[in-house]
């Protein structure tokens, strides 16, 4: 009998072109946490759908409990005990919290086609219960936040009586309070003998949660430690495979004049009375939590929504934004948080994203000028960094992090002048954001105006040169990186509705 | 890589190697399929659905539907009627002017629908805009059936060059017209600014808008465009009949464009497609109508093949792309 719940041996798993995981090791206990980390492409996504057999590995073998097992399909791996909440929820919003906890196990009354509803709702209630969310589980499950959606994946893999859970990036799409709540939960679902395969690119995390930590690099296992034997200066460098002399690689630019004015921007129940100034040559930070009314405020400026009053002023001139056309026009450029839905048309090529926003100005007369347009995407392809094999490669194929520099190329090609970077690295590793923020200080550097919104406060601390707090669609303060002491708690509890001074 | 350019390549000529395959064994079938004038009269059949195919392409490939094209173009074509019967006009200029700018302005509408009403998807508007296009057909004429257009309205769909009288029928004008517009198309498609984006508003709406074009306006443009398509297709459909006839308004004038476009590699997804395989699939379609109707079977047999032939060309395409991935596992191995 083995001491691990599950254990991998030697699994190796090819895609076209590329070993996606090579000889990995991995060993888990019963009730354990265990973090997993690795740069974006490192093999974490992999192994998950190994483990969960939605992939059938080419070598090696999986054991759990001892007993050799090869998944054919993932409901053999859900037999088996492991289930997963993936990052992408699968929850039908239409439908209440029981249908989704009970959508491939529902109870029939006893000798009857009949669905037992009455059994049903008990048991989720009990479920959710236990998982701390006392909730009406006969409401549709899209009228509850993301966190409660979490919760209900949890229930069902609780309920299928999962020795394993596997969290994908549970908290990359919670507020602060659900994070904690999630933590809570999973805690309480170690105490009950569940083991936790707890995959983040949020080092805190997995220091404040987990039990030991497996570090994942180009498909192989680099490390596994217990949690505190690590800092988060090992966890890196293994990650990386080289030290990061500096995870905000922050320069100091001289600010120039002002760039940006907003000025009682109010719109109904999102947005009030918001005003602020962004200068060139600095980073503006916007902190907050989620919701708090930051990219809806830059959605309004830059002309993707619209606003109910306000004015806003570029380079001391006023302007009218209704359309993104407008807002590019005024020399602003928007990556929006959500690169794949808002960012990118994940179909086309590189090339083509790259010019999405300056198509009309790639022309020669009535066509293209193709000439032009290669050089641009070569350019923008060394500059960046980014790695794809041609310029002709469909976006969809590169990895978060260089999708995430197609959209800044993207916006660079534009001419902009005011660059709003929202999230902008989200789900990102951590290599490629030290590229984004090294892209960051080259616009500094050229005079232009940088915003960023960033949920992750070290980042904000790290790179900006003033930060603004917003909560409830109101800025509860400014602060600046030359008069006062930028920490976390400062800004925390002004996004917690605290004053600032 | 040489192999894999091959593949490629191979996939692409896919369809028109079953175009090939489909002449051969109607040659084999009939010997009146293969002969000169017969080939002629493919290509005649094959211009009205090769106009209202090219609509629609734009139209998928901006992720939406047309399902008002047939019904557009013959309320174009009556609309020359009722200007004659009830107007007494005569001028050729005026009537093709009237037939144009009532498919532009039926494909306008069509965009407005969509975009500045926001109705949910193009296919409940234009499969109502089909039904008021039916009834107004049959309005504007009073259900009459209108012959004796001039002949510059008919030139377009009556014509044929090198004719030979008692011999040769001659190279149908229509469909020379139609190669012309292609060739347009595919430059407007491939090489120019609005072409791309017409692909990337398929592809992700809200990541164009965001990028600072107009989404709106391409997709009005993209349904102008449609209708404009549908008014040339009503020249032709009044030349080669020689009459406007209301009734035709509810023809499988809509799904035979669909199929062409299908079996040519557009998606109803969005974001692909090319005029040149909605060529082949319109000349397939047209093929087996011929064919078919050469071997005196009845339309109800042509209604079930071609039905079977869309079928079957969107499962060898999903099996392809599927075969192709697993092609791509096995050769990393």
């Amino acid at each position: 009998m083995s001491n691990y719940l599950v254990e991998l041996k030697g699994v190796t798993k090819r895609f076209p072109g590329v070993v996606a995981m090579r000889n990995m090791s991995l060993q888990i206990r019963p009730g354990e946490i265990h973090g997993l980390i690795g740069e974006n492409g490192a093999g974490k996504s992999t192994l998950i759908k190994v483990l969960t057999g939605v992939h059938i590995p080419e070598e090696g073998s999986i054991y759990i409990e001892g007993n050799k097992v090869s998944f054919k399909n993932p409901n053999e791996a859900a037999t088996a005990g492991i289930a997963c909440v993936y990052q992408e929820l699968n929850i039908v919003k239409l439908l209440s919290v029981t249908d989704n906890i009970f959508i491939n196990k529902a109870i029939n009354k006893k000798g009857s086609p009949f669905l037992d509803y009455t059994k049903m709702h008990e048991i989720a209630h009990e479920v959710m219960l236990s998982l701390g969310q006392d909730i009406a589980v006969k409401k549709e499950c899209g009228s509850y936040g993301m966190g409660i959606q979490q919760m209900v994946e949890i229930a069902k893999a609780v309920l299928i009586d999962a020795k394993l859970i596997i969290m994908d990036e549970p908290t990359s799409s919670l507020g602060e309070k659900e994070v904690e709540q999630l933590m809570k939960t999973v805690r309480s679902l170690k105490e009950k003998g569940i083991a936790i395969l707890f995959v983040s690119h949020k080092l805190e995390e997995l220091f404040e949660l987990c039990d030991r930590v497996t570090v994942m690099r180009d498909g192989e296992h680099i490390l596994t430690k217990n949690t505190d034997e690590l800092d988060n200066d090992s966890l890196i460098s293994a990650m990386v495979g080289r030290t990061l002399d500096n995870q905000y690689p922050k320069i100091e630019a001289e600010p120039g004049a002002e760039a940006l004015r907003v000025e009682h921007l109010n719109s109904a129940g999102v947005l009030r009375d918001v005003s602020f100034h962004a200068n060139h040559g600095e980073i503006l930070g916007f902190a907050g939590l989620v919701g708090a009314g930051r990219t809806e405020t830059f959605r309004a400026v830059f002309g993707a929504d619209p606003y109910d009053g306000g004015e806003i002023y570029i380079n001391g001139e006023k302007v009218v934004i209704k359309s993104p056309k407008a807002g590019i026009r005024c020399g602003m450029a928007f990556l929006t948080e959500d690169r794949k839905g808002q960012g990118l048309v994940l179909s086309q090529s590189v090339r083509t994203n790259l010019i999405l926003s300056n198509m009309r100005r790639c022309t020669k007369g009535l066509f293209f000028d193709e000439k032009q347009i290669d050089q641009l995407a070569e350019e923008n392809i060394s500059d960046l960094k980014i790695k794809t094999p041609t310029a002709d490669e469909v976006v969809g194929q590169l990895s978060g992090g260089n999708q995430q520099k197609v959209v800044i190329g993207k916006w660079i090609n534009t001419n902009a002048d005011i660059y709003i970077f929202d999230e902008p690295t989200r789900g990102i590793d951590v290599g490629a954001k030290v590229e984004v923020y090294n892209i960051m200080n080259r616009l500094v550097r050229a005079g232009k105006c940088v915003i960023m919104i960033s949920s992750e406060l070290p980042e904000i601390i790290g790179m900006s040169d003033r930060v603004i707090v917003m909560r409830e669609g109101r800025i509860m303060g400014e602060l600046s990186r030359k008069t006062d002491v930028l920490n976390q708690e400062i800004i925390m509890k002004a996004a917690w509705g605290g004053e600032i001074r | 890589m040489k192999t894999k350019k091959m593949k490629e390549i191979l996939g692409k000529v896919a369809p028109l190697l079953a175009l090939v395959l489909l002449f051969i064994i109607l040659s084999l079938a009939t010997e009146k399929f293969f002969t000169l004038n017969n080939m002629m009269n493919i290509l005649r059949q094959t211009a009205v659905n090769g106009l209202i195919s090219a609509a629609m392409l734009v139209v998928l490939i901006t992720a939406g539907i047309d399902l008002s094209v047939g019904a557009n173009a013959i309320l174009c074509a009556c609309m020359m009627g009722m200007l004659k019967t009830s107007f007494g006009i005569t001028n050729s200029l005026v009537l093709i002017l009237v037939c144009i700018i009532t498919g532009v302005f039926i494909g306008f509408l069509n965009g407005i629908l969509l975009t500045k009403m926001h109705l949910p998807h193009p296919f409940v508007s234009t499969l109502g805009m089909k039904n008021v296009l039916c009834g107004l057909a049959l309005f504007v004429v009073s259900t009459k059936t209108i012959s004796d257009f001039p002949a510059a309205v008919t030139f377009l769909g009556s014509s044929n060059l090198f004719k030979v009288s008692g011999g040769f029928s001659g190279i149908p004008l229509c469909f020379i017209v139609l190669i012309l517009i292609y060739i347009v198309y595919h430059f407007f498609l491939n090489k120019t600014a609005l072409g791309r984006m017409i692909y990337c508003v398929g592809g992700n709406p809200e990541a164009a808008r965001l990028s600072g074009i107009n989404s709106d306006n391409i997709l009005i443009f993209v349904y102008s465009l449609s209708g404009f398509m549908c008014s040339i297709a009503a020249l032709v459909i009044v030349g080669r009949s020689a009459v406007a006839n209301p009734s035709a308004a509810i023809s499988p004038y809509d799904t035979d464009a669909i199929a062409a476009c299908i079996i040519g590699g557009a998606s109803f997804m969005g974001g692909k497609g090319t005029i040149w395989g909605t060529l082949i699939g319109a000349l397939m379609i047209s093929t087996i109508r011929n064919g078919l109707t050469l071997l005196n079977t009845s339309s109800s047999v042509q209604y079930i093949v071609i039905g079977l032939v869309i079928i079957a060309a969107v499962f060898i395409d999903v099996t392809r792309t599927r075969m192709e991935a697993k092609a791509k596992r096995l050769a990393a191995k």
